[in-house]
């Protein structure tokens, strides 16, 4: 909402001070300042003057060369970039030397071969108002025998210093929608009277009760009704005041009548709707809802829409729909330019109905935003009534006598209770209840002291969303103002904490750090195909609205996504990453629930690296988490290497998957060479038993090493022999390690050779000799217990 | 006598010459072997009579200290100098470096989201996280936003195709959190929910569809208003600096009551936004099967990346999600 100093004082005369002060006012007041504008000033160099002749620019497409007359008959020639302009118009024109409100001033040069002498001007160049999109045109606005060429533009246009807001007005301020409400709390802050103007007319020919007749038939769309009938009406232009006003806070001047209902909602924040009273039989208008079988209506915009059971109609008296309630006219009885009477509706409309409507049609206006916010129901309305007529009086039209005011179901405004103790204890104040009733007295709550610890309050028809005690205290807490409010900071009696499954995490990622992995956070986007590309079922839960087509499915596993990262870093040289990622993965629904099964992966990928890279990792987190028993088994999981990938089994449960990408799959994904992959689910892992760890003692005897190799068929893996060897030794086996794998001459085809280093060592004694040699009799006869293992020479 | 000091001085100009460790240690059996001149003269103060023998003895002992301390000197001094020669050949260029080690890196919105969670795990509050595909019923109802409400709009959200049309979503805020905890947990509440949330933002350097917010919330007894400035001012100046200014300006959000926007103010005495906030509202807290005549509360949220934004001074969003390394190692 954008409003005017010049505006505001016709409410509240002594507004007054330095603009930046009073924008803090309105943001400290909930009516953020997002841009302020001084206008009408800086405008010295910008004269009236007359388009003569238009030709295009030999050198150039996008800008056209202008000759202009600023009063002395010459014709001085202009480049301009704008293509609005007829021969004949009347435009701003800045002169060399003019500093534009921008800051930017206007020299003679030269563009692409032709010269330009000063400037066409746009409104937004002038300060006045958001239009960029052409010359501002002056045609049917100036009247050149009071203003001849060459007047300065703020003569010829009337216009004075002013000071133009753009405020930020909350959803929950319908009273901030206009002029007015935005004065009445500017003044109850700096304590400055606040009025309403008079506006008076006089009605003149019959009674608008024998020219309308309001029908409200369905008293929930529409709490009132209010009609009045203008005859005498001329369409044109407004007076130039007017789209001024209208031009600053963003409106575009349209004709003299839609003009003056965009300047009376603009004021009041009371939207109103003219029909062409002629197009209207008898003036009858019915407010109902849609039928329930259908129906149609051509709105002004010229489009056809088909209506649903909970939209707002008004419809004639023969039950034809003419408008859509709140949200737009219709065509048939638009106002047009052979209009001359006029039937004026100012209603009030069921917020929630209104923004079904706006919403399912998509037909978002400046009247239905203050509609569904919840316009004022009570005298604003007639106020607005009167403004109305008051205002296209002055062109000549002339008001029928008395008013049409049909009533439906309009909330309940009677006093409710507010406890100060509870005000003060939501606020943190301690004000007495006289202070709170000044605060809300001065925004136009009534109110009075039933006792000292309770006040009635009756809360104004201009606030639809303030109801409850709750509400009222916000009141309070704004005119007290937020600022003042002293600063405690409440102490629970309870320790913070991280979670264990989240100190976990944090500790999974310093480890997986530490191991050289960088993490990564992709949008857990994926494109329809990519799924099937890594052999998962296309089960992903797609996007109904995505923003991209290939950004419409969920991810349900984080291969995908780290195959772009890959190939994007390898396509740009970044050389072989490690990457890692704990990110949510969005499985289908399981039955009978609505939302997915959605939860945590963690995966690692390895750029130019095998298997064992990821097995490199898994081992570090198996001992960053103390997991019980990780064992991997042979399988061959979707995307994944059908030789060189496994199941990672912890504590008997399959718990993600380990290996390397199946290289066909990394090909569709553009990634070159192998990438290790490991993805798993830690949320289960961590559900399950980890992180004990005993102390064990350390022995203060010497301890023994011995290598064993032995040859081994490939279809027996060496975790296999590693855990023989360590049944074989028992509690005096303190390590194992594979140190050493070989194949080749000296190992048969289709087995390996596997060298462990064994450490023997017991808490007591020193081991002798001969128990020495019997452990190392125990291990190989436990390794060589499985099929085809031998011990080497 | 004078013959002990002509062995001495005949030992020490040995000594003296030798140019070596080696060379020296090769002298050792010349000097005090069992043939070596001193050692013979030991021997034969045996035939000298007993007067003299203390004399000769006393003079022979002095002569032999003399000659063992040189020595000892002599080979520390070529220790010495034969270390520094060794080590003068082993010098090293230390920028001569052929590794490549490299450490992973955290991504900034989670360095920045651990800062932010450690600060208010000092405050006393817990992490709680949630589902980030969400029901209308978390998602916007319990918090106040009926289906009709113009706000619903504002959210931007992107829907998913699971129940009936706009019933499921991936959740545009993180207050979803704040309903869950409050209908798993009795009061006092003391948390802060971080995660990822989604609206239909085209992806530029100030937007992405997919981002990130962290959302406090307060359910305790006589909580008020103005625990909730001074939470505010609290946590951002740990976050921050003690220079820094923060306030409250009356806002509007469905599900808070009176609702705010927080600023900040940095050195340069200008105000930002930083995120919005306000006492929980009573539809909310009752929606959650809590008394609002018993319990009150505060909720704020900000966006977490904005933060990481601000502190790292980078410029464009969209390197967040870009997985490329050479934005991801700087940090």
């Amino acid at each position: 909402m954008k409003v005017l100093l010049s505006w505001l004082r016709e409410f509240a005369p002594d507004i007054d001070g330095d603009p930046v002060e009073l924008g803090e006012k309105m943001s400290a007041l909930g009516l953020a300042v997002e841009d302020m504008t001084i206008t009408g000033e800086g405008l010295d160099g910008i004269v009236l003057a007359k388009v003569l002749d238009l030709r295009p620019h030999p050198g150039a497409d996008k800008i056209q060369l202008v000759d202009v007359d600023m009063g002395d008959g010459e014709a001085l020639q202009v480049c301009c970039g704008a293509f609005n302009m007829s021969v004949g118009d009347l435009i701003p024109f800045a002169t060399i030397g003019t500093v534009m409100p921008n800051g930017m001033e206007i020299a003679q040069r030269k563009l692409r071969g032709e010269m330009s002498n000063g400037m066409c001007c746009s409104a937004a160049e002038m300060g006045m108002g958001d239009d960029h999109d052409g010359i501002m045109l002056l045609t049917n606005t100036i009247d050149t025998s009071a203003a001849p060429l060459g007047t300065p533009i703020t003569e010829a246009l009337g216009m004075e210093r002013d000071v133009l807001w753009d405020l930020e007005v909350n959803a929950n301020r319908p009273d901030a929608m206009s002029v007015a409400g935005v004065a009445r709390d500017l003044a109850a802050t700096l304590g400055v009277p606040f009025a309403f103007p008079q506006h008076t007319y006089t009605p003149a020919g019959g009674l608008v009760t024998d020219e309308a007749k309001i029908e409200i038939i369905d008293p929930s769309l529409c709490g009132r009704f209010i009609a009045r009938t203008i005859h005498g009406v001329e369409i044109g232009t407004s007076p130039l005041w007017m789209q001024q006003r209208l031009t600053a806070l963003g409106m575009r001047p349209i004709n003299s009548v839609v003009d003056i209902s965009n300047y009376v909602m603009l004021e009041l924040g009371q939207p109103n709707h003219t029909y062409d009273l002629d197009t209207v039989p008898n003036g009858h208008i019915r407010v109902r809802r849609a039928h329930e079988s259908g129906e149609a209506i051509t709105t002004l915009d010229g489009v056809e829409r088909s209506l649903v059971a909970s939209d707002g109609v008004i419809a004639d008296g023969s039950d034809r729909a003419i408008g859509i309630a709140g949200v737009m006219g219709g065509l048939d009885t638009e106002i047009g330019d052979s209009t001359t009477s006029v039937l004026l509706e100012m209603a009030w409309w069921d917020p929630p109905s209104i923004s079904r409507t706006i919403k399912r049609l998509n037909l978002p206006s400046e009247a239905g935003t203050r509609y569904r916010r919840g316009a004022d129901w009570g005298e604003n309305m007639v106020r607005a009534a009167d403004r109305f007529c008051q205002l296209i009086a002055e062109s000549g039209a002339t008001t029928a006598a008395g008013t049409i005011d049909e009533r439906g179901t309009t909330p309940d405004r009677s006093p409710r209770p507010v406890r100060v103790a509870k005000v003060n204890g939501l606020l943190g104040t301690d004000l007495s209840s006289d202070e709170m009733q000044g605060h809300l007295t001065s925004i136009g709550f009534e109110v009075a002291a039933s006792d000292a610890d309770t006040l009635d309050v009756t809360v104004p028809t201009w606030r639809w969303d303030t109801e409850t005690e709750t509400d009222i205290a916000e009141e309070v807490g704004r005119m007290y103002g937020f600022e003042s409010i002293p600063k405690t900071v409440p102490k629970p009696e309870q320790n913070g904490a991280l979670t264990p499954y989240q100190a976990d995490r944090r500790a999974v990622r310093r480890a997986l750090i530490g191991a050289g992995c960088s993490e990564i956070q992709p949008m857990p986007f994926l494109a329809p195909g990519d799924l099937a590309k890594v052999g998962l079922p296309e089960d992903g839960v797609t996007l109904t609205n995505p923003l991209v087509h290939e950004e419409s499915v969920l991810q349900t596993s984080l291969l995908p996504n780290h195959l772009k990262a890959v190939a994007y870093n390898q396509s740009h040289r970044s050389g072989p990453v490690r990457f890692f990622e704990i990110a949510r993965v969005f499985l289908p629904s399981p039955e009978s629930q609505l939302l997915p099964d959605e939860r945590e992966h963690l995966a690692v990928a390895i750029s130019d690296a095998e298997a064992p890279a990821a097995v490199e990792m898994l081992d570090i987190l198996d001992r960053t988490l103390a997991l019980p028993n990780v064992q991997l088994r042979p399988s061959t999981p979707a995307g994944m290497h059908p030789t060189r990938s496994a199941d990672v089994v912890i504590a008997g449960k399959v718990r993600g998957h380990v290996g390397e990408v199946d290289p066909a799959v990394a090909e569709t994904y553009g990634v070159a060479g192998r990438v290790a992959w490991l993805e798993l689910d830690p949320g289960s892992i961590l559900d399950g038993p980890h992180g004990n760890r005993r102390y064990s003692p350390i022995s203060k005897f010497p301890s023994s090493d011995l290598d064993l190799a032995f040859e081994v068929p490939d279809d027996i893996s060496a975790a296999n022999i590693a855990g023989a060897l360590r049944k074989g030794g028992g509690r005096q086996l303190v390590d194992v390690a594979l140190f050493d794998t070989y194949r080749g001459t000296g190992v048969a085809d289709g087995a390996r050779s596997l060298a462990f280093r064994l450490r023997f060592q017991a808490n007591d004694r020193t081991l002798t000799e001969a128990e020495l040699a019997e452990l190392r009799d125990a291990c190989i006869a436990a390794a060589q217990k499985q099929k085809g293992v031998t011990l080497r020479g | 006598m004078s013959s002990y000091d002509d062995l001495a001085s005949q030992a020490l100009a040995e000594i003296e010459q030798a140019d070596g460790i080696d060379a020296l240690d090769a002298l050792r059996p010349g000097l005090f072997g069992k043939k070596a001149a001193l050692t013979e003269a030991k021997k034969s103060l045996g035939q000298l009579d007993p007067e003299q023998r203390k004399e000769a003895g006393q003079a022979l002992n002095a002569a032999r200290q003399q000659v063992e301390v040189a020595f000892e000197t002599r080979r520390g001094a070529l220790a010495a100098s034969a270390r520094t020669e060794a080590l003068e050949a082993e010098r090293m260029d230390l920028t001569e470096y052929l590794g490549s080690a490299s450490p992973g890196h955290a991504h900034i919105v989670t360095q920045t989201r651990d800062r932010l969670e450690d600060i208010f795990i000092g405050m006393g509050y817990s992490v709680a996280e949630g589902p980030e595909v969400e029901s209308a019923w978390y998602n916007f109802e319990a918090l106040n936003i009926p289906e009709w409400h113009p706000a619903r709009g504002s959210f931007d959200t992107i829907f998913v195709n699971l129940g009936e049309p706009e019933e499921v979503m991936l959740r545009s805020h993180t207050s979803p959190v704040q309903i869950r905890t409050m209908e798993n947990q009795e009061p006092p509440i003391y948390i802060v929910c971080p995660g990822r949330v989604y609206r239909t933002d085209t992806a530029d350097a100030t937007h992405l569809p997919a981002f990130n917010q962290i959302e406090g919330l307060v359910v305790d007894k006589d909580i008020t208003l103005g625990d909730l400035a001074g939470t505010i001012n609290q946590f951002v100046k740990a976050l921050l600096g003690d220079d820094i200014e923060t306030r409250l300006r009356p806002s509007y959000f469905p599900f808070t009551e009176p609702s705010a926007e927080f600023d900040i103010r940095g050195l340069d005495g200008s105000w930002l936004e930083l995120g919005g906030c306000g006492m929980v509202h009573p539809y909310t807290l009752r929606a959650c099967g809590i008394d609002p005549e018993v319990w009150q509360g505060f909720a704020f949220g900000f966006g977490i990346d904005r933060l990481a934004v601000m502190r790292y001074q980078t410029d464009d969003l969209r390197e967040f999600v870009n997985n490329d390394i050479r934005f991801l190692k700087q940090f």
